[in-house]
């Protein structure tokens, strides 16, 4: 299998500068980023195996002596190409806030209880059929100081890595019908809305556990298409 | 059209779950033990060459060090190959995987311990001079940005086909310097995100 990258998908990506967003106008780039060509350096990247987990490191509900407070979820999906490929042995890695929308880091002032029976973390690897799952709590909303009642949506941050350094995506999952959507400038900076709801995960009736658990479905599609004849891009 | 996944921020508390024996000071009571996936410290007990330390700090636009980033880094070993499939040459350093992560600290520190790569292959058969790719995140940043660190004092600079499409007058950003010798040299790498002397980012 030989992936190419076109640039074209990034097209999906919020910009550098997105001014609603009050942190990008100092922390994005001010001159054009330079075209080069993906060498060896760019199309090979980081391979995990499942010795880079641990047994137990995607349920963060069982991190403590008890279990956290919060509406239990199973959070669960498949990575893949842009070929809708699953990709296998890729690393995943999440943090959130509890259920309260504070999170265990101490430069959150947020006014809302921790948990001492939560963190917050967890991390798998995909199998072979590109498939992840994690059970946790529901994160909470929380305010931030970006404009006046400034309140993120619920989301889980998501860290993912696939076939090469240029498939690594650092995103967010929120949840569906989430009230907050229309106020938020981090989920709005994804300006086409159809690749803004690949970021809301859907809820999975099918794999909610009765008398246990919700289910939401999140997958997340990477960067790496099939080479065709017809490609000539790649170097 | 595109069907990837949007990138959204890391935001600023990724460091208990990314970074989590980093140089954040993310957890005042030391209350919880989180196994580190990826480390800053790349050094594997098989890996032949140089040792060296890479340092730097991360600066935004009016010049104020950013505490709350996070640095990946991705390299070849010292013979110049990559701890991957594609890269399909015999690999002596079978533990050497050639990727590190660090957090900044609070003075927007970075830090890495590796191993100084060697020259790889290139475009059109041409050969790249040892470099390292650099990936930055952070608060702030709605997607990661790419660059490369070059080492200052290479020969094989002059005829690397990815500076060669780099404005002359903006190369010097890509430089990391060294700045001490004695055992293991330590070289500077600072990021300028933007403004004067930005650092070049690739579209890659
Ligand atoms: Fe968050």
């Amino acid at each position: 299998m030989s992936l190419i990258y076109p640039k074209d998908s990034l097209s999906a990506y919020p910009a550098h500068l997105s001014p609603g967003y009050k942190s990008t106008v100092k922390r994005s780039p001010s001159k054009a980023l330079i075209v080069v060509p993906h060498t060896l350096s760019e199309l090979t990247g980081p391979v995990f195996g499942h010795d880079a987990i641990q047994d137990g490191d995607n349920d963060l509900t069982r991190q403590h002596k008890g279990e956290p407070l919060g509406e239990r979820i199973v959070v669960h999906g498949r990575v893949l190409d842009e070929d809708k490929r699953p990709v296998p042995n890729a690393l995943v890695e999440l943090w959130q806030a509890n259920a309260c929308g504070r999170y265990v880091h101490n430069v959150d002032q947020h006014p809302a209880p921790l948990d001492p029976n939560f963190t917050g973390a967890g991390r798998t690897v995909t199998d072979s059929d590109g498939h992840y799952k994690f059970i946790t709590v529901k994160p909470g909303a929380y305010p931030w100081g970006n404009h006046h009642n400034a309140w993120r949506p619920n989301h889980i941050h998501f860290s993912v890595f696939g076939h090469s350094f240029l498939t690594r995506l650092v995103t967010q999952m929120y949840f569906p019908g989430d009230p907050l959507f229309p106020f938020d400038p981090i989920f709005n900076s994804v300006t086409d809305e159809k690749a803004r709801l690949r970021m809301v995960s859907s809820f999975d009736l099918e794999n909610t556990v009765p008398d246990w658990a919700l289910c939401f479905r999140f997958d997340i599609v990477l960067r790496g298409r099939e080479q065709t004849p017809l490609d000539t891009d790649e170097h | 059209m595109s069907e990837i996944t949007p990138s959204q921020t890391v935001g600023p508390f990724f460091a208990y779950g990314l970074t989590p024996k980093g140089r954040c000071d993310w957890d005042p009571n030391g209350s919880y033990s989180w196994k580190e996936t990826v480390g800053s410290d790349l050094v594997t007990p098989d890996a032949t060459g140089q040792k060296i330390r890479i340092e730097g700090q991360i600066f935004d636009g009016d010049g104020k060090a950013i505490n709350d980033a996070m640095i990946e880094i991705w390299q070849a070993d010292a013979q110049g190959r990559y701890a991957h499939a594609r890269d399909n040459r015999a690999l002596p350093n079978t533990q050497f995987k050639g990727f590190g992560r660090s957090a900044t600290d609070k003075a927007g520190v970075y830090a890495f311990d590796t191993i100084k790569p060697g020259a790889v292959p290139g475009p059109d058969g041409k050969t790249q001079a040892p470099h390292i790719v650099v990936c930055i995140f952070s608060r702030g940043m709605l997607r990661q940005v790419y660059t490369r660190l070059y080492f200052a004092d290479e020969a094989g600079n002059a005829a690397d086909p990815i500076l060669a499409l780099v404005p002359a007058d903006r190369r010097a950003t890509l430089m990391a310097h060294k700045v001490a010798g004695d055992g293991i040299p330590l070289y500077r790498f600072d990021v300028r995100v933007q403004g004067d002397n930005e650092t070049v980012f690739f579209d890659i």
